[in-house]
């Protein structure tokens, strides 16, 4: 008896100890209750316009544009929500999810620490208890970060197993979750983990998509030609795809972190290198090696720093929907770099990769073509590790 | 009665987990026959993997050193087919879904079969999830052991129904490592199970002293030691197996009569 719920073609299902089990059906009967409740939908509308910030702005970058000299440009300003990441999405509707379901408690993983930060600003606003998990490596690549959590109430547990990043902070936060049940919420950052996870994900973050959609018909009376988002786990690019994804005219293309190349060991570029697989309660697409055991990725960038990829992107590439391209840790740097000067917009590094690739795209493409990158986040926290990579010790 | 059931037929079981490969696989191969001639009636197989989420600190530890040694999985079949000359009692596998998978279920599964190993635990593939290998486990005439937790409640009756082999019943929440005390009410489980199958039950999770191994055991039908026994690997590395022997006797004296 399989769970086709939880299914995105022959990817997702529930591969989690039996000890968690229940707990992820009570989260799924809640989810599907709330979701189609009136009052639950209002209380998180009104948090997202009120608190976080949306809608978020769809610019028009006219420097950029004229400086590819190819398709028109249009940037999803993902980076001015409150918290400065789209991760404010999810996690104001897990926690308010949460609050709903009676738990007290939310813990996280984070990698480059903004979904954790984003937790332990919703845990600080609903009055929670709050628990980080984060890769030990990832706590010094962002250290600005460690400390937002700790203003704002929560405590950050550095993880020293494995490579000490990403991976580890998941592994470390199901464990967690294991052993303190009742009154805590695993509040996963990403489409990825068990079902329910990567549904209710990723509809908390398709309001990206949602509003895309409409700024775009507002603007230019048309749908884009080609939407471009970075991949980690996979969910800003899952909520900038989602609604276009029945528009078989808009190119949905996830640009994943390739760290030193795909031809490299160190690559976190799962789709582009990966294997079926099953991990963290997902079957999926996985780095690892001929034994099943999961390989130990690289990317400059902590947030994608990950070895496997959200169920549904999976089944997306497998149907040939959307198209998943890999992009340099040098490339992401020069993007970093670009779009700061050229329109004034510091992206985070994650964002950067879906910025590199739309600087190849769009001179391909004539200037009746439209493309929409998402900036999932805003950059300021990568400024330190940016200036190291580039031979330059600063201090903040 | 399947290899597994002769386990349970002379009384209490006593269940004992070792990682392959830590620190290398003789030790292993050296331990069972200490574990074995010490009382166990069945041994558990640990095949490391990199990321074992249901594993404390000192499994975890162990999956580390042994993948660090370089042991692969067809070194462990390896292991099992020498083990086999000498060693009767059951010996089934606890590993993750994705080490069995990446290998390919039925070529893994045909395999254990071949070389004797009389069933698999895999703690991330739940009742939901077991079509991935059951069907193949079946053909193959190896046990897909089913584990039950204090929060499966509603489930019990479920999973039970189709248990076979033994049935691994988790002591208390959280991952695997040694406990002070295990305060879940597990006799209720326990007569939850008896009420809709007579496959035999053993608890593991936390247990490491010889009156918890008695007072599981005294519930159930036997009591699984992992993490007390690897951590006498780690302290002892290739001079482990007389320490894991001496263990394994004072843990199946306290279950002996019971």
């Amino acid at each position: 008896m399989t769970n086709p719920a939880g299914r995105f073609g022959i990817h997702g299902g529930q591969y989690i100890p039996e000890t968690l089990m229940n707990a992820v059906i009570e989260l799924e009967e809640a989810y599907n209750h709330y979701k189609n409740d009136p009052q639950f939908n209002k209380e998180l509308s009104d948090l997202f316009n009120e608190y976080a910030n949306r809608p978020s702005r769809l610019y028009y970058a006219e420097k950029m544009t004229k400086d590819l000299g190819g398709a028109k440009i249009y940037l999803k300003r993902e980076d001015l929500n409150h918290t400065g990441a789209h991760k404010v999405n999810n996690v104001l509707g897990q926690a308010l999810l949460a609050k709903k379901m009676g738990k007290t408690r939310l813990i996280a993983e984070t990698g480059a620490g903004q979904h954790g930060v984003a937790t332990a600003t919703a845990a600080a606003l609903f009055g929670m208890e709050c628990v980080v998990f984060m890769g030990e490596e990832d706590t010094i690549r962002q250290a600005l970060n460690v400390y937002r959590m700790r203003l704002l109430g929560a405590t950050v547990i550095p993880v020293k197993t494995g490579t000490r990043t990403l991976k580890d902070a998941v592994s470390e936060a199901m464990r967690e979750w294991t052993t303190r049940i009742s009154d805590t919420h695993y509040c996963l950052g990403s489409v990825m983990g068990p079902h329910p996870f990567p549904t209710i994900v990723r509809d908390f973050q398709a309001v990206i998509s949602k509003e895309i959609k409409e700024q775009m018909l507002a603007k230019e009376g048309r749908l884009p030609d080609a939407v471009l988002a970075c991949v980690g786990g996979g969910s800003n690019a899952i909520g900038s795809f989602y609604h276009f994804i029945e528009d078989k005219d808009v190119k949905l293309i996830g640009c994943e972190a390739a760290g030193r190349g795909i031809d490299t060991f160190e690559t976190a570029a799962t789709v582009n290198t990966g294997k079926l697989g099953i991990f963290h309660g997902m079957k999926s697409y996985f780095c690892q090696d001929e034994d099943g055991q999961i390989a130990p990725v690289y990317s400059i960038s902590a947030g994608l720093d990950y070895p496997g990829v959200g169920p549904e992107h999976a089944h997306l590439h497998d149907i040939g929907r959307a198209q998943y391209v890999p992009v340099t840790d040098e490339e992401a740097v020069q993007a970093f770099e670009y779009l700061s000067k050229m329109e004034g917009i510091i992206p985070a590094i994650e964002s950067a990769h879906a910025v590199a690739y739309a600087r190849k795209l769009a001179p391909t493409m004539g200037k009746d073509k439209i493309i929409v990158v998402t900036i999932s986040g805003r950059g300021d926290k990568d400024c330190a590790a940016i200036a190291r990579y580039r031979g330059e010790d600063i201090h903040e | 009665m399947s290899n597994i059931k002769s386990a349970f037929s002379g009384g209490k079981a006593f269940i004992a987990f070792i990682t392959c490969g830590d620190p290398d696989l003789a030790t292993t191969a050296a331990c069972v026959r200490e574990a074995v001639k010490n009382g166990a009636d069945l041994i558990e197989l640990g095949i490391p993997f990199s990321d074992p989420t249901a594993e404390g600190p000192v499994i975890q530890g162990a999956n580390i050193r042994a993948l660090s040694g370089g042991v692969k999985t067809k070194d462990v079949f390896d292991l099992v087919r020498e083990l086999r000359k000498d060693i009767t009692v059951p010996m089934v596998f606890m590993t993750y879904a994705n080490v069995v998978f990446s290998y390919g279920a039925e070529k893994f599964i045909s395999t254990c079969e071949e070389t004797g190993i009389d069933g698999i635990i895999l703690p991330d593939v739940p009742f939901e999830e077991k079509e991935d290998f059951l069907p193949i486990c079946k053909a193959h005439g190896v046990d897909l052991i089913s584990l039950i937790a204090p929060t499966s409640e509603n489930r019990i009756g479920m999973i039970a129904k189709e248990a076979d082999g033994f049935i691994y019943l988790v002591s208390s929440l959280g991952v695997t490592g040694a406990r002070s005390e295990i305060t879940t009410d597990l006799g209720d489980i326990v007569a939850h199970i008896r009420s809709v199958t007579d496959t035999p039950v053993a608890i593991g999770f936390g247990i490491s002293k010889p009156e918890q191994a008695a007072a599981m055991a005294k519930i159930s039908d036997g009591a699984i030691v992992g993490s007390a026994i690897v951590k006498i690997v780690e302290q002892y590395g290739k001079d482990a197996p007389s320490h894991v022997g001496e263990y394994v006797k004072s843990m199946k004296d306290a279950i002996r009569n019971l």
